[in-house]
Formats: C-alpha cells, sequence, structure tokens
C-alpha cells in the first residue's frame, strides 16, 4: 500500500466533501430553509437575486466575504477564533461515515470505518464543545446562557440518540454504515427490508424501529439545536445566544457547521432506518438523496408547527420520557430478536 | 485487517487537518477583502444596545450539574451496550438476560435519581 498516494487521496476527498457541505448543506440548505419558511407562511421568500431567488445564498455568502472580522476588546481572542472552525470541522468529520450509494462499482463513502456509529456519536458531540467555547470566549452574557443551555442540551439528547441507533444495530450486527444498509438489501420493490418496514424480522422489526425513528428524529432535532429544541439561540430571549458577537465568515461557518450537521442527522436517519440508497427504479444515489432531503425537509416542517420548549419541560423530556423509553425499547427489541 | 483500521484513522486524521486549513481559508479571503476601520465602540460587549454591565465571566451556579452526573453514569451505560448490541443475536438467550441485569440495575439507579429530586429543574 501506497501511503503517499492514500494522503493525497484523503486530502483530495476532504476538498470534495468540503465543497459539497459548502454548496449542498449550507447554501441549498439556507435558500430552501428561507423558501419553505416562507411557503408555510403564505409568503414567497427570496425570488429576486437569480431565478426565482436561486442565487440568494450565493450573494449572501459574497456579502459575508467583505465583512469586517470584529473581535469584541473583552473575548478571549484564540478561542473565540477557534470556535466556529471546530464546529465545522466536527460536522465535516461526521460526514465521513455517511455512505452515498453505489457507484462505478463501488459504495460512495469517504471511510467506512468499522466503528462508523459511535465515532458519528463522537464527532456530533464534538460540534456541542464548539458551541460552549464560542459561547464562553465571548464573554457576553447572552452567549455563555446560550453555551450553557447547548451544553445541558447535548448532555440530555445524546443517550436517547444512541438508544435509538441501538435498534437498527441490533437488527444488523454492525456498527459500519455500510454493513447497515446491506443488511436492509431486497424484499418487495428493495423496500421490503427497510428497517422502518421491519427488515427481515417482519412485524417482530417493525414495532421497535418505528418507536426508534421517531426518537432518533426527535433526538436529532435536538442536538442539532433546531426548533423546538433552540433554547442555545433563542432569538426572543437570547439576541443570538451563542453566536451573539459573531460577525461575518465566522457567522457563516457557524451555519454552515449546524446544517451540515443537520444534514447529517437526515442522512443517518436514512440509512438507518430508511434502507440508505435502497429503492425501487431510480439509482442508489438519487434514492439517498430523495430520503436525505425528506427528511430535511421534515425537519423545516416541524420548525413552524411546534412553538420553543421551556427548559424545564426540555429537561422532562428527556430524562423522564425518552431515557426511560429507551431504555425499555432496547429491552424489547431484544426480547423480539433474541 | 489491521492495515485497513489504520488507513481509516489516517483518513481521519487528514480529514481534521485538511478540513481546519479549509474552514480558515474564508477567514483567510476575508482578512484581504474586508475593510478594517478601528472604532472602540464597535469592539465592544453586545448587551442589547447599552454600556455592558460587569463581564459575563463571574461565579453562578450551573444548576444542571446532577445532571451531568447521571448523564456520565448512562453515557457509561450506553458504550457498554454498543458492542453487546453487536453480537447479542450470536450469543442467544443468555447474552439477553445479562442485558437485562444490566439494564435494570441501572434503571434503578435512573428510579432513585428521579424520587430523590435530582431530575428535577428548581
Amino acid at each position: 500500500m501506497n501511503w503517499f498516494v492514500e494522503i493525497l487521496k484523503a486530502i483530495l476527498l476532504t476538498v470534495v466533501l468540503f465543497t459539497f457541505l459548502a454548496v449542498v448543506a449550507a447554501m441549498l440548505g439556507v435558500l430552501a430553509e428561507r423558501k419553505i419558511s416562507g411557503w408555510i407562511q403564505s409568503r414567497l421568500g427570496p425570488k429576486h437575486v437569480g431565478p426565482q431567488g436561486l442565487l440568494q445564498t450565493v450573494a449572501d455568502t459574497v456579502k459575508l466575504l467583505q465583512k469586517e472580522h470584529i473581535t469584541p476588546l473583552n473575548a478571549d481572542a484564540l478561542t473565540f477564533n477557534i470556535a466556529p472552525v471546530m464546529v465545522v470541522v466536527a460536522a465535516l468529520l461526521a460526514w465521513m461515515i455517511i455512505p452515498f450509494g453505489p457507484a462505478f462499482g463501488r459504495v460512495l463513502v469517504v471511510r467506512d470505518i468499522n466503528i462508523g456509529l459511535l465515532f458519528f456519536i463522537a464527532m456530533a458531540s464534538l460540534i456541542v464543545i464548539g458551541i460552549l467555547l464560542g459561547g464562553w470566549s465571548s464573554n457576553n452574557k447572552y452567549a455563555l446562557l446560550g453555551g450553557f443551555r447547548a451544553a445541558s442540551q447535548m448532555i440530555s439528547y445524546e443517550i436517547p440518540l444512541a438508544l435509538a441507533m441501538m435498534v437498527p444495530i441490533m437488527m444488523a450486527g454492525t456498527l459500519s454504515t455500510v454493513g447497515i444498509v446491506e443488511a436492509q438489501a431486497g424484499g418487495t420493490l428493495d423496500m421490503g427490508n427497510w428497517f422502518i418496514f421491519g427488515g427481515r424480522f417482519q412485524w417482530r422489526g417493525v414495532i421497535p424501529s418505528v418507536i426508534a425513528f421517531a426518537m432518533f428524529l426527535t433526538a436529532a432535532t435536538a442536538e442539532t439545536n433546531r426548533v423546538p429544541f433552540d433554547l442555545p439561540e433563542a432569538e426572543s430571549e437570547l439576541v443570538a445566544g451563542f453566536f451573539t458577537e459573531y460577525t461575518g465568515m465566522r457567522f457563516a461557518l457557524f451555519q454552515l457547521g449546524e446544517y451540515a450537521e443537520a444534514f447529517a442527522m437526515a442522512a443517518l436517519a436514512s440509512v438507518l432506518f430508511l434502507g440508505g440508497w435502497h429503492g425501487p427504479v431510480l439509482p442508489g444515489v438519487a434514492w439517498f438523496f430523495i430520503k436525505m432531503f425528506a427528511l430535511v425537509f421534515f425537519l423545516m416542517w416541524v420548525r413552524w408547527t411546534y412553538p420553543r420548549l421551556r427548559f424545564d419541560q426540555l429537561l422532562n423530556l428527556s430524562w423522564k420520557g425518552l431515557v426511560p423509553l429507551g431504555f425499555l425499547l432496547v429491552l424489547l427489541t431484544g426480547w423480539l430478536l433474541v | 485487517m489491521p492495515e485497513r483500521v489504520l488507513l481509516d484513522w489516517l483518513y481521519v486524521a487528514v480529514f481534521a487537518v485538511v478540513g481546519v486549513v479549509m474552514a480558515t481559508l474564508p477567514l483567510g479571503i476575508v482578512w484581504l477583502l474586508a475593510p478594517r476601520v478601528e472604532l472602540p465602540q464597535k469592539r465592544m460587549t453586545y448587551e442589547s444596545g447599552v454600556v455592558p454591565f460587569g463581564q459575563a465571566w463571574a461565579q453562578f451556579n450551573i444548576r444542571y450539574y446532577l445532571f451531568a452526573l447521571i448523564f456520565v453514569l448512562f453515557e457509561v451505560e450506553v458504550i457498554y451496550l454498543f458492542p453487546w448490541a453487536v453480537v447479542f443475536r450470536q450469543l442467544g438467550k443468555f447474552a439477553f438476560i445479562e442485558a437485562v441485569l444490566f439494564i435494570v440495575i441501572l434503571g434503578m439507579g435512573l428510579i432513585y435519581a428521579w424520587r430523590k429530586g435530582a431530575l428535577e429543574w428548581v
């Protein structure tokens, strides 16, 4: 094995994946969010830049590139500037294990790491450390409160997230994402073995995976700090939460990190429960993107459907609801599948 | 097999390093393009438009430290469950009963914390 070639390949893949995230997750994601928000609220959303406002986020990025780089005098300058980079890099690393589908005779995935899901959880919690760093180093009361809220939210919802992942892991018997998707191959129309339809266990698989899917989406919404769990950046009480002090490009980096994480969660949900790239007629990669965008649309829909939770409700939902439910779910799955 | 695993982590390392470079790149462009006008008010901490009152780095009670302790406990439990979840179908009933015992014991811990009021937001 030629290590030099491998390193060059890795560098190239980083650039490709980063560009993919910047274009699809950040630019397309923000545009979709604004357009869908507009339609749900009976308005048009951005429509003047480019055809139907398609180039709005491109224009925004160009604008943000020209904004002054301001570090507040009281802030801890080093950590203040590291935090947004850390959020982006953690989101980028989380995307390493997401398989896009078969193409050119192999599966399109950066690395099929054998402990992929564990790696994903680790990287998803690194994002929160970046947020906490940003909130603390701003030396701003709103930002500090936002950072602490993000930390408490992360510790409350990481356990339900991991427990919801446990069900597909138990059904597939592997932690590798490619292995989990391959365990969902076949069945009627190449859909019958999706874990949400019970995989190869028929009705014994349906019950736990439907509950786990709902739990995963709830916990993922909370982990990505999206409405109704957007307490860390609650704009009506904390201005902008942890990124109150951030301007220009560093603000955009935070946005990129957040959208990349939200898209990663949607992609992982489709890998774990909706059969990844499996589906009838269309090529695999197309199915993967259809499922991912459907789930992203669902997240945006939820945003305009539920009001923000109060802090004690948020903690109760996790510790008195999802955590006991998650452990019972693992036991139920074990009982049904053993 | 170990060489493949080593290669996985080489990729992770390269991704981390090159990712940092890629994420810092736009900041470099900002440094080249953006205007720089020094004004003392501009670098003031934002506090809804009034002059900031003291620092944010004050001592205050982080009220969820009990949650943090419970989190550590259950996160470790979840980590132990991961390898079990991978192999439990090959091990059969015995592994399932062991996991039941494990979860029930820690579940009693959760009930204890709940009854003691550690899960209340005060």
